[in-house]
């Protein structure tokens, strides 16, 4: 493992529209091929996190840095941040009528290379990863999420994940809302992307499940806005019996 | 299929916006303003007979009559005396595409016509200003009896009375008044009549390009589709811009036979100083089948709502159109249909986008008459704004005389979601693709109803008009 950071952040600070301050001070470092696990209460702002991380326009960056990959990306726009080899697997992924799924991830692989993608062999990877999401194949030629159950929804992020092949991903709650049988298929396909392509990632989450298989690195606590302890993977177990009492206490 | 869609490639905007003033005094241009003496010189110059003379002299004083349209988008820029009615090269309609005089031939061969007739197309006629320049008929085509021709040689032809018992039969000059102005100094347009049982495999097209700045284009289209036959008919439109108002006002009416079928599909990409007042009507008869796909994407303003008169019992129609109204343009767009028959029934499904400041109006207008018994109607139409200052209005119509009528109706209009375009840029998009990504995926379900190439020329035009160039 390198010891150059792929993601640093540097004492961030969001607000929305300049308003309310969301975030403080956030210091993250996170190296190529790690796991990290950002944990919290409801409404501490970890989804903030992950969206001011990618470069959503609604957050607003009121102090502090994002390098990555050794370049500063603070105001970068997400298209930007995601050629650079960032990636954002949404909580609610949008739906987008008109555009099959198939020629949806066609299109951003050839936005984020800019080479011309090759048909046959595309499809080939499309079915394969498909097949390890025990994903239906017709899901290629449905318009993107739409009339997607909750499940499907989150299945095809990480369908995208595992056809973009960022080298980091942030995970925003992933496994909210699935059942016991789709958490463990998403986690197979996390799980594909953390060990066969060597990608680092940021999992946020409530729950333990979807980390049962994978391999953590760092567990962080975000309460009110702010990093408040980080561990590392027993963190998760400790939070999985006591809950965020300790932590809230400590602030 | 679909996928190819959505990979457009760029296109340049002088494609519709070249305009050919060089050759300005090959053109016979008439005098601007309506008088009875201008009527009267159209009449002369097209060698009308009697009867159409008189019926010209007539629309002119029915035109004088009928008060302006006051309920729809403003066209008090339209200014009669200053729009010329008839404007036409000094040479007649060829039949070879080598014999078309070169400065025509370049412009159509700049829109690409000629090379979709070689491709894919089972006939072109070509207009340009007033008058039909080409019109050609594949040889296959015309052996199954298959009439597609001008409607001036139609009028001195074994047709001739078929005409005279059809033209302006469906859309009155008593209309309104700008079907009077249209009946008055109509000019070009096409005749169409497919024999019984026949099926036309592959489409046919006209294409109509209004050069001439300050003039009026009034083309009529005639189609007559017999008992058990099938057509597709293609037309499209363009117009490069000036400073000055130009008007469209054609016509088209459209007779579908007893188990016959008539597909009509038109891309509209006029000029964005073109009043655009265009009357299209069907009558569709027992069994009978009318398909419409329309897009509209240039003019100043548009006043277009095709109407289907579902006369016959079992009789369908199905709408599906698209309208993109950027900055500066009014468009009033929809559609009619009034069913008769029993179990008549109709699909109206319209998609509106506006941007810039451009005003999307979809109208319609459902009448089901006491004779329509277990008649069926479904609308659905849905808007989509691309920022705070442009609008889009529904003014939904319907009239229902019978009990067991099944009308069901759907309007949606929303804003595109900067989540939604957060979403697609999160995936390497660039902001304006992730806009037209979502403009076009809204889009689909009319493009989807539109031959490839058209399929591929309306995706262009909306990538034109959401890169701010339209």
């Amino acid at each position: 493992m390198s010891e150059q950071s792929l993601l640093q952040v540097k004492d961030l600070s969001v607000s929305i529209d300049n308003e309310l301050p969301i975030l403080n001070n956030i210091n993250l470092d996170i190296k190529p091929g790690e796991t990290h696990v950002l944990m919290g209460p409801n409404g501490a702002g970890k989804s903030t996190l992950g969206f001011s991380l990618m470069g959503n326009p609604h957050y607003c960056v009121t102090g502090g840095q994002i390098l990555f990959d050794g370049q500063d990306i603070t105001n970068l726009s997400a298209d930007k941040r995601a050629k650079a080899g960032m990636f954002l697997s949404f909580q609610n992924p949008y739906e987008v009528p008109g555009i099959s799924m198939g020629s949806f991830i066609r299109n951003a692989y050839h936005a984020q290379t800019g080479a011309p993608v090759k048909l046959l062999q595309f499809q080939k990877s499309l079915k394969a990863a498909m097949e390890l999401l025990s994903m239906d194949e017709s899901y290629a030629d449905r318009d993107l999420n739409v009339g997607f159950s909750g499940g499907e929804k989150k299945k095809a992020e990480i369908l995208q994940l595992l056809m973009m092949n960022p080298k980091f991903a942030i995970l925003d709650e992933t496994d909210s809302g699935l059942d016991v049988d789709a958490v463990r298929t998403v986690s197979k396909g996390i799980e594909e992307y953390q060990k066969k392509k060597d990608g680092a990632l940021l999992i946020i989450t409530h729950s333990t499940k979807i980390l049962e298989s994978l391999h953590v690195d760092y567990t962080h606590v975000l309460v009110k806005g702010s990093i408040v302890h980080t561990g590392g993977a027993s963190l998760v177990d400790e939070i999985n019996e006591n809950g965020f009492e300790r932590f809230i206490k400590e602030d | 299929m679909s996928d190819n869609k959505q990979i457009v490639a760029d296109i340049d905007h002088s494609l519709y916006d070249f305009k050919d003033i060089e050759n300005e005094k090959d053109f016979y241009r008439m005098e601007e303003g309506l008088t009875e003496e201008t009527v009267l010189k159209v009449s002369e110059e097209k060698n009308d007979p009697d009867w159409m003379r008189d019926f010209r002299l007539e629309c002119l004083k029915l035109y004088n009559e009928i008060k302006m349209p006051n309920w729809g988008p403003s066209i008090e820029g339209l200014d009669m005396d200053k729009i010329s009615s008839y404007v036409r090269h000094k040479s007649d309609m060829k039949g070879k595409w080598e014999d078309v005089p070169e400065d025509i031939k370049n412009t159509f061969e700049k829109l690409g016509i000629p090379q979709a007739e070689r491709e894919s197309l089972a006939g072109v006629g070509a207009q340009y200003d007033s008058e039909l320049v080409y019109h050609n008929v594949k040889d296959e085509v015309a052996a199954q009896g298959v009439i597609y021709t001008d409607l001036e040689s139609a009028l001195r032809s074994e047709y001739a009375d078929m005409i005279k018992s059809h033209f302006m039969k469906l859309v009155p000059p008593t209309d309104h008044k700008f079907a009077a102005l249209h009946g008055a100094v109509w000019s070009g347009g096409s005749f169409v009549y497919v024999p019984k049982n026949v099926k036309v495999e592959i489409p046919l097209q006209s294409y109509f390009r209004l050069n001439a700045a300050g003039a009026g284009q009034f083309e009529h289209t005639l189609i007559i589709v017999d008992e058990g036959a099938d057509l597709h008919f293609i037309e499209g439109c363009s117009a490069p811009k000036y400073n000055v108002a130009n008007l469209h006002a054609g016509c088209v009416e459209l007779y579908v036979g007893k188990n016959a079928r008539l597909r009509y599909s038109t891309i509209e990409n006029w000029s964005k100083n073109m009043y655009n007042l265009n009357t299209k009507r069907a009558l569709v008869e027992e069994n009978g089948i009318m398909e419409w796909v329309s897009g509209s994407f240039g003019s100043h303003t548009s006043y277009l709502y095709p109407m289907t008169i579902l006369k016959g019992d079992n009789s369908k129609m199905e709408f599906t159109g698209i309208t993109f109204a950027g900055k500066g343009q009014n468009l009033d767009t929809g559609a009619k249909v009034v069913h008769q028959g029993e179990r008549t029934s109709s699909v109206i499904n319209t998609k509106s986008i506006s941007k810039d400041g451009g005003i999307g109006t979809y109208r319609s207008s459902v009448t089901i008459q006491s004779t329509a018994k277990k008649a069926k109607a479904s609308i659905s139409c849905d808007s989509l704004m691309l920022d705070s200052i442009s609008r889009a209005d529904t003014i939904p119509g319907m009239d229902i005389r019978t009990s067991d009528a099944d009308v069901g109706h759907e309007a949606k209009i929303g804003r595109i979601s900067d989540e939604a375009i957060f979403y697609l840029m999160s995936r390497g998009i660039s902001e304006e693709d992730a806009k037209a990504m979502i403009v076009s995926g809204f889009a689909n379900p009319v493009s989807k109803e539109l031959p490839l190439e058209y399929a591929v020329e309306m995706n262009n035009l909306i990538k034109l008009e959401m890169s701010g160039n339209g």
